[in-house]
């Protein structure tokens, strides 16, 4: 079974941290990300930039209308995620687009990537 | 991070939000102040034993506002009754304080602490390190370094600063449309001015390089309170983009790097992919204000792998908008550099002609003017020129850099034939 585990946290006290004290978490973290990935166990990676770089595509009308800044309701569940590439902004909204129209309802929130590891999963 | 490491580090992230709350119950900067301090010497004996509460601003805040409430009280009772104005919200605030409050919550009240920070009356110097104190929460002896003064002079600036924003009185209702938009453009240029600060400091001074993670710090959160503001998108995107650029700005003696000579290898990646990534969203708005553009002009710096690589024909066309929606000498001056790599030396000398008077007493007026002289081979006059840039140099880095192109002035031939004119 594949997992996939969303992180959670308060972007003030992340955004508080020092360069030396961020670096110390992420130390921290590769070092069970390792371990993973020696067992075989570790697949995509990403960490995301703040959410102020986020843009919101509403899918429950037609045409879907886009907000800045990241999803900030809780009547709806995160179900999935993609992550694709982009040359800008507007070519992923597109892409979102296309999505909506096969599956309208709900949002897309639409978040840059800041520092991305692949991983060696197989499906 | 050590045990209480993490307490620090939440305490810090709440500041800003708690800090706020707490003045729009007390309506006194100091109150306010006292209360935080107080709920934050409570959190330090009863986090480490209890854990972390679920949301650390509002327990901040509430345990805050029971320590001043006291201390209202007694002041109130020595000088004259309870003023029944100043307490009757705070029935309310506790049962929606019983919520977890999100940030929208705290739009106006943030808004309006950094709001009193940047009042008309108190001097630019004054107000950075007013939000310095107050917001960011930096202690007096670190504001003092960061500003090269001593810390008495420097209490001193803050508790004056303080009681010209009492005196002038802090604006309680809340904003209507025009009003914010006001606000939120005098907050702008108040974080601009942070991060200039600290941007504008000699190399590995630690005290100053805060400033500008202080600055970006605030643009988010500005950011976060209002999303879909396109020239607080430029600021943010502009000071990341720029900020980026610290570890490649000085090399290892202090002296400035320029850009065309900077290692880009060195350029923090993550910062650039967040400013460009504003930069994206911002362009969406298509009502590019004065931020957006020069953020803009930062990113085609920042997307060029080799300085040949840069579009200097666009820069020189951003730099053209900037000058018509906001023009001023320094804009012209900045947009000369960019002439001088689309037409050549003389036609962005021709260009600065104009701003002998209006920046006589300007550092990087001369020091362009003498860069270009010399790519013309008017070697006298160069020399004039950078010798009246090293006059004006604000830090020993500065003038280093200055003494660097006379000394190159020096070694170059007396007549060398004037390059293409």
């Amino acid at each position: 079974m594949l997992y996939a585990i969303l992180c959670y946290h308060s972007e003030d006290v992340v955004g508080s941290w020092t360069k030396e004290e961020d670096a110390a978490v992420m130390a921290k973290l590769a070092v069970v990300q390792d371990k993973l990935a020696r067992e075989g166990r570790l697949g995509p990676v990403a960490r995301l930039l703040p959410t102020t770089a986020a843009t919101t595509l509403r899918k429950d009308q037609d045409p879907p209308l886009v907000l800045d800044g990241p999803y900030a309701e809780t009547k709806e569940q995160l179900l999935g995620f993609y992550l694709v590439e982009g040359g800008s902004l507007e070519d992923v909204l597109d892409t979102t687009r296309e999505l909506a129209a096969a599956n309208p309802g709900g949002a897309y929130e639409v978040r840059p990537v800041g520092a991305f590891f692949p991983g060696a999963l197989r499906p | 991070m050590t045990d209480i490491g993490w307490i620090e580090t939440a305490v810090s992230a709440a500041r800003p939000k708690a800090i706020s709350a707490l003045l729009r119950y007390f309506r006194d900067l100091d109150i306010a102040e006292e209360a935080f301090q107080e709920a934050c010497l409570k959190a330090l004996n009863l986090w480490p034993q209890n854990g972390p509460p679920r949301d650390p601003c509002a327990w901040l805040i509430f345990v805050g506002r029971n320590a001043a409430i006291d201390v209202v009280r007694r002041r109130s009772r020595e000088a004259e009754l309870p003023e029944e104005s100043v307490l009757s919200d705070l029935g309310d605030a506790e049962s929606s304080l019983a919520d977890r409050l999100d940030d929208a919550h705290y739009r106006d009240d943030i808004l309006r602490l950094l709001f009193i920070c940047c009042h008309p009356d108190i001097a630019t110097t004054q107000q950075i390190a007013l939000a310095l104190r107050i917001v960011s929460g930096l202690t007096v002896p670190q504001i003092a370094r960061a500003f090269l003064v001593s810390e008495s002079a420097m209490e001193q600036r803050i508790t004056r600063a303080k009681s010209r924003v009492a005196k002038a009185g802090v604006p309680f209702e809340t904003p209507g449309p025009v009003e914010r938009a006001e606000r939120l453009a005098a907050v702008a240029t108040m974080i601009y001015l942070v991060f200039n600060e600290g941007y504008s400091a000699a190399s590995g001074d630690l005290a100053r390089a805060r400033l500008c993670d202080e600055a970006i710090r605030l643009a988010r959160l500005l950011l976060r309170l209002f999303p879909a503001e396109p020239e607080i998108m430029g600021l943010t995107a502009m000071m990341l983009l720029q900020h980026a650029r610290l570890a490649a700005r000085f090399d290892a003696d202090g002296a400035v790097v320029l850009l065309d000579d900077q290692d880009r290898g060195l350029w923090n990646g993550a910062m650039i992919a967040e400013g460009l990534a504003l930069i994206d969203k911002a362009m969406r708005h298509r009502r590019p204000g004065p931020y957006l553009i020069q953020a803009a002009i930062a990113a085609l710096h920042a997307r060029a792998a080799r300085p040949e690589d840069t579009d200097w024909p666009q820069i020189d066309l951003l730099y053209a908008t900037l000058e018509h929606i906001q023009p001023s000498p320094v804009v012209t001056l900045n947009r000369a550099v960019a002439v001088s790599k689309v037409a050549g030396p003389e036609a962005a000398l021709t260009m600065i002609a104009p701003l002998a008077e209006p920046l006589g007493g300007y550092f990087h007026y001369f020091g362009l003017r003498g860069a270009l002289l010399s790519q013309l081979g008017r070697v006298d006059e160069a020399r004039d020129a950078y010798d009246r840039a090293i006059a004006l140099a604000r830090t020993a880095a500065e003038a280093a850099h200055i003494r660097m192109h006379l000394d190159r002035l020096d070694a170059t031939p007396i007549n060398m034939p004037a390059s293409s004119g």
